[in-house]
């Protein structure tokens, strides 16, 4: 029996009805094969662990000079610079060492939620509601005008939620609004594949750290998380434990899982090889959605940023709260640990960025 | 067989969806145990040389000492 021999045909006996039962099967075999697996929790492997001390982490820098909602930023690779995106549609290259602003731009459309740096720190992409991704390389000279020289590289059907260059400055992934996932040759602008599965809009990507090869996690609206194969487009495997929007998902540093931020108000860690979530960080006193996480070096803290203007730190083993940060506004929209594991950043729709240490 | 477009597509919808599930049944998989021991043993493994963990002194953290000491 093979409902699948050709497409559109059914088999001989079978009937829409026949192969909704069978995927009803399948989902209950699924579970039950991964509920055997699951003979102890993350937290009770963590036990004999000494516990984490007090933890000190202060804002040792604000960055100021959006005027309106930061939404997105990224670190270049030289631990110092960063870029940052908003709803006035400013972009933004930062020295974080100093503050100072070293380039800005002015997209031709507001709410720009994505944007990211390029791994050689010479260019920077961003985009949003123009429902593009677009190229802008850095000049030297301040006078210059960035927006002269922009590319455009991918093209959605509906707004840009995410990019990441991949590990050079030659390809591009997005996540898109219009529920798909793609990689773009920037040099041509050429569409290299698409990544199609999601129900809904796809908020967040990222990639596999590169020894893990060519792989990346995806989240969206449809409460799903998806790890996708780069080269065939094949999604790989999938997640559904949360019970609303994934805002944003995260690799753990060795690769082997990642981390999710939801409007469920929990992150979840899930484990790639065990195929299953493998511990919730949560409490009863949180209530406002995690729009984004990120791990220190180690993958022993996740750094998560709310709705309801905190960052809590958890201990990722023993699945506790290590740290509440006060400080920013209004709503975290978005955490981002530094190249070197130093300190982090977060954006916030009090229109700042801090870093903290 | 069907011969109108609405119910082709979906056909077409749920054996993809029917493909997409065996796929993900037939993956490999770990005991959690495994899983979780070397998700741990990983983050005993870098702990040390992770900043944000144990704590940099403040000479060697370039966020830490007031901006003005001039980091050039």
């Amino acid at each position: 029996r093979d409902a699948c021999a050709e497409p559109h045909q059914l088999s001989k006996g079978e009937t829409i009805h026949t192969l909704k039962t069978e995927s009803e099967t399948l989902k209950a075999k699924l579970e039950e094969e991964r509920a055997k697996l699951h003979d102890v929790e993350l937290h009770q492997v963590a036990e004999k662990i000494e516990a984490l001390g007090q933890f000190v982490m202060k804002t040792r820098r604000t960055l100021k000079g959006h005027g309106n909602k930061v939404l997105c930023m990224d670190w270049c690779r030289d631990k110092r610079r960063i870029v940052s995106s908003s709803q006035d549609g400013k972009v933004i290259v930062w020295d974080a060492y100093t503050t100072n602003k070293e380039h800005a731009v002015t997209m031709p459309c507001t709410w720009v939620m994505a944007c990211a740096y390029a791994p050689s720190g010479c260019a920077v992409a961003c985009g949003g509601l123009d429902n593009k991704c677009s190229v802008y390389p850095l000049s030297l000279d301040k006078n210059e005008n960035l927006a002269a020289k922009k590319k455009s590289v991918a093209m959605h059907t509906n707004y840009l939620s995410s990019c990441s260059f991949t590990n050079s400055d030659m390809q591009i992934l997005t996540s898109s609004g219009d529920g798909t996932c793609a990689l773009w040759d920037v040099e041509s602008g050429q569409l290299l594949q698409s990544f199609h599965g999601h129900s809904a809009d796809v908020l967040s990507l990222n990639l596999a750290p590169s020894e893990t090869g060519n792989t990346f996690v995806s989240g969206g609206c449809d409460k799903k998380a998806n790890v996708w194969d780069m080269r065939s487009g094949q999604n790989v495997q999938s997640f559904e434990t949360h019970e609303s929007d994934i805002n944003c998902v995260k690799y753990y540093p060795s690769g082997d899982a990642f981390a999710t931020g939801s409007d469920d108000a929990t992150c979840r860690l899930y484990d790639l090889r065990a195929d299953r979530e493998v511990a919730i960080y949560s409490k009863e006193s949180i209530i406002f959605g995690a729009s984004s996480v990120d791990f220190s070096l180690s993958g022993r803290l996740l750094f998560a940023g709310y709705n309801d203007y905190t960052i809590n730190v958890w201990d990722v083993l023993k699945g506790t709260r290590v740290a509440i940060l006060f400080g920013h506004e209004n709503r975290v929209s978005t955490v981002r640990v530094s190249p070197d594991g130093t300190a982090f950043c977060s954006g916030s729709w009090d229109s700042t960025l801090r870093i903290w240490a | 067989m069907s011969n109108n477009n609405a119910s082709s597509s979906s056909v077409a919808v749920v054996q993809k969806a029917v493909k997409q599930l065996r796929l993900e049944a037939k993956i490999r998989r770990i005991n959690v145990s495994q899983a979780a021991t070397d998700l741990k043993n990983f983050c005993l493994q870098n702990g040390h040389k992770d900043p944000l963990l144990v704590g940099v002194p403040s000479s060697d953290n370039p966020f830490r000492p007031p901006k003005s000491c001039g980091l050039l």
